[in-house]
């Protein structure tokens, strides 16, 4: 069953809500998908191709459990090994994919799992992408914060302890310009040794810029690689040129970064060929790249504000589950992040397999760490939430929570150079 | 055998175990420390660089030299930057040089290894470049002034064993330098067999890290460490890797 996600506010006026609508049921009323807007830059790149090569004749269905076992059985991965391990086949295998995702993670990261955590500085967004809770037709609470406001959530998150942060904003150009996030990333580097980014595509030299302002990691998520479905989620605003999208993490490393991750939002369209490709993503990225580092996300789809109406492609646990699995048998090097969208048993249970970086003491909202973090409401108003989450661990129970899972919490591994 | 000490930059150390701290837990120091002997620990100075919340430098016993790692350096210029940092942090003047141009199999490129060592040991540091065994690399790193040669036994963190057998050999018989064997031993077996083989020391980590009874695993390390320095004293060097030599000339019935 597809997804339902079209929402209407009562807040928009009438030609707003003609043309929302507009954009909804007449597809000849978008943009091509597929054609770089003015001032987005064009890479060379055969990657792209690469990946939806192989998603795009991606069966599989035709893999067996003799295929799943022989994938299983091989001491490397091959691509088509990975394909059987994504298929249907191999969900009876799930114990023994964990099993052996389990002893590579363990030969290439020990016992260690990193601590990390968001920080939203602006949910401003140009972008109407149907399924997401900061799209431009959705009411909710618009917030930027100024300097002082960014310097003092980063206060409260740092001393709760926390070394490495993630710099989110919602996609808006135009109220998050590239000066307003690259003063925040400087801020950033004075309370935290690792500062991440996950902001709106941006050019090669813009990437460079932020780099020098002191970030090092750039996450983009492609949310589906899925070239049509991409076109129908989209509907407006600079998201959805989808190959500006798809080449944003190479940009980034060609702009200097020494890291980048990657993601599909697993249920927005068929979850393993969104899997395949956004592992092949990785896979080829590391071919050309490769002093670079890698790491995946794996979100699903979660309830968002004012969409209740949501209905998940399935993807259950156990499917999530042999996912990451699948990922860590096929990129053994990749950093593999799972989100607080999931719940604590599920993520308890995931670090132990294959995950190796974990969220604590998040909050998607806007400028809500005080409150969240020590019960102070200083009467500010806040920003809402993109998504709600599942595990609300603070940075000291998580660290306990993992330590006595026998594994080794970090809060730092990381030299800005 | 008391006289038996591993020199490296005129420090000497009972121990030639080393303990990588690539996948450190507390409980693996402390292991590494009572059951493997080590006396030598490496710290990634990256890992270090970290607030209050159990700093591995806090767990790092009184006595034990430390050997801060450059990890995270793509080329010769970071991995100087590092060293320089960990030097200001208080960690003395060893450092392992580790430099890395491939984030999936971790090799470290020896080109800028030999840049950076040469910059470092001009600096005084005691140099310990992590190396591909490659013969020539390994004379550049003599003469850039390294202290010892650290060079892999296969990829790290797989587990492999001696991959690179027989070019270790190659650096054991040609270099005057300790030849430390670092990464991809799997086994004590393994570490057992490269010091038959006649290298100075062995650094471990994963496969201690990994093992389901790291105290028993870290004393099996220290025995086999033993036993392979042994054999390799007793046979003068060569006796067990190259065939023995026998006491009465197999020739000695020809007469004329």
């Amino acid at each position: 069953m597809e997804n339902k996600f079209f929402i209407d506010s009562e807040h928009l006026s009438e030609s707003a809500l003609n043309k929302k609508h507009l954009l909804e049921t007449d597809p000849s009323s978008r943009t091509n998908h597929m054609e770089y807007m003015s001032g987005m830059e064009e890479i060379k790149s055969d990657i792209r191709d690469k990946v939806i090569g192989h998603m795009e004749s991606y069966d599989y269905s035709k893999y067996t459990a003799k295929d799943v076992r022989a994938a299983l059985d091989h001491e490397g991965c091959s691509i088509d090994d990975f394909k059987a391990l994504l298929s249907p086949a191999a969900e009876p295998f799930i114990e023994e994919l964990a099993q052996k995702a389990r002893l590579i993670t363990s030969r290439h990261f020990g016992n260690t799992v990193y601590l990390f955590t968001p920080l939203y500085i602006a949910n401003y967004c140009e972008n109407y992408c149907v399924y997401c809770g900061f799209n431009c037709y959705n009411h909710i609470n618009r917030m930027k914060l100024s300097h002082e406001q960014i310097e003092h959530e980063m206060q409260v998150i740092a001393n709760s302890g926390m070394e490495e942060i993630l710099i989110l904003t919602g996609e808006s150009r135009f109220k998050s310009n590239l000066e307003y996030i690259g003063d925040a990333c400087r801020l950033a580097r004075k309370y935290f040794r690792m500062v991440g980014l996950e902001i709106y595509p941006v050019n090669t030299e813009e990437y460079r810029y932020l780099h020098e302002c002191g970030a090092d990691y750039v996450t983009v998520f492609q949310e589906t690689y899925d070239k049509d479905k991409y076109e129908t989620l989209h509907l407006l605003g600079h998201k959805r040129v989808y190959p500006y999208r798809f080449d944003a993490q190479e940009r980034a490393l060609m702009g200097g970064m020494r890291g980048v991750a990657f993601s599909a939002l697993l249920g927005l369209s068929d979850f393993r060929s969104d899997a395949l490709a956004t592992a092949l993503h990785v896979y080829y990225l590391q071919k050309k790249y490769p002093h670079a580092e890698m790491s995946l996300s794996c979100p699903r789809l979660r309830p968002i504000i004012n969409n209740d109406k949501i209905n998940p492609l399935d993807v259950h646990e156990k499917q999530l589950c042999q996912i990451i699995c699948a990922y860590r048998i096929f990129l053994p090097f990749a950093g593999i992040t799972v989100s607080s969208r999931e719940s604590a048993e599920f993520r308890n249970g995931i670090v132990k397999i294959a995950a190796t970086k974990i969220s604590a003491g998040v909050s998607t909202g806007i400028g809500d760490h005080e409150y969240k973090y020590n019960g102070k409401d200083n009467g500010e108003t806040h920003g809402d939430e993109q998504f709600e989450i599942d595990d609300n661990r603070n940075l000291d129970k998580m660290y306990e929570d993992i330590s006595n899972e026998g594994l080794q919490p970090v809060l730092n591994d990381y030299l800005y150079l | 055998m008391n006289n038996d000490k591993l020199v490296i930059g005129g420090h000497e150390f009972n121990s030639r175990f080393i303990l990588g701290s690539g996948k450190y837990s507390l409980k693996l120091i402390d292991a590494a420390v009572k059951d493997a002997g080590a006396e030598i620990i490496t710290l990634a100075v990256r890992r270090a660089n970290t607030k209050d919340r159990e700093n591995i430098l806090d767990y790092i016993p009184k006595g034990i030299t430390l050997l801060p790692n450059t990890s995270g350096a793509r080329n010769a210029e970071e991995a100087v930057r590092i060293a320089r940092l960990a030097r200001e942090l208080g960690c003395g003047d060893f450092v392992k040089i580790e430099i890395m141009r491939d984030s999936k199999y971790l090799l470290p490129d020896n080109n800028e290894t030999i840049k950076a060592t040469e910059i470092l040991a001009n600096e005084g540091f005691i140099v310990m470049p992590y190396m591909y065994p490659d013969l020539y690399a390994a004379r550049d790193l003599v003469n850039a002034g390294a202290a010892a040669v650290m060079p892999l036994a296969s990829p790290i963190g797989s587990n492999k064993g001696l991959a690179t057998k027989d070019f270790l050999q190659i650096l054991i018989d040609e270099i005057e330098l300790p030849i430390i064997v670092d990464a991809g031993i799997g086994k004590p077996s393994e570490a057992c067999r490269a010091m038959e083989m006649g290298a100075a020391a062995i650094m471990a980590n994963t496969a201690l890290a990994t093992a389901g009874d790291l105290t028993m695993m870290a004393s099996a390390f220290r025995l086999a460490i033993e036993a392979g320095r042994h054999a390799y004293l007793s046979g003068l060097g060569r006796v067990i890797t190259r065939g023995s030599s026998s006491s009465d000339p197999l020739t000695g019935f020809l007469h004329d």
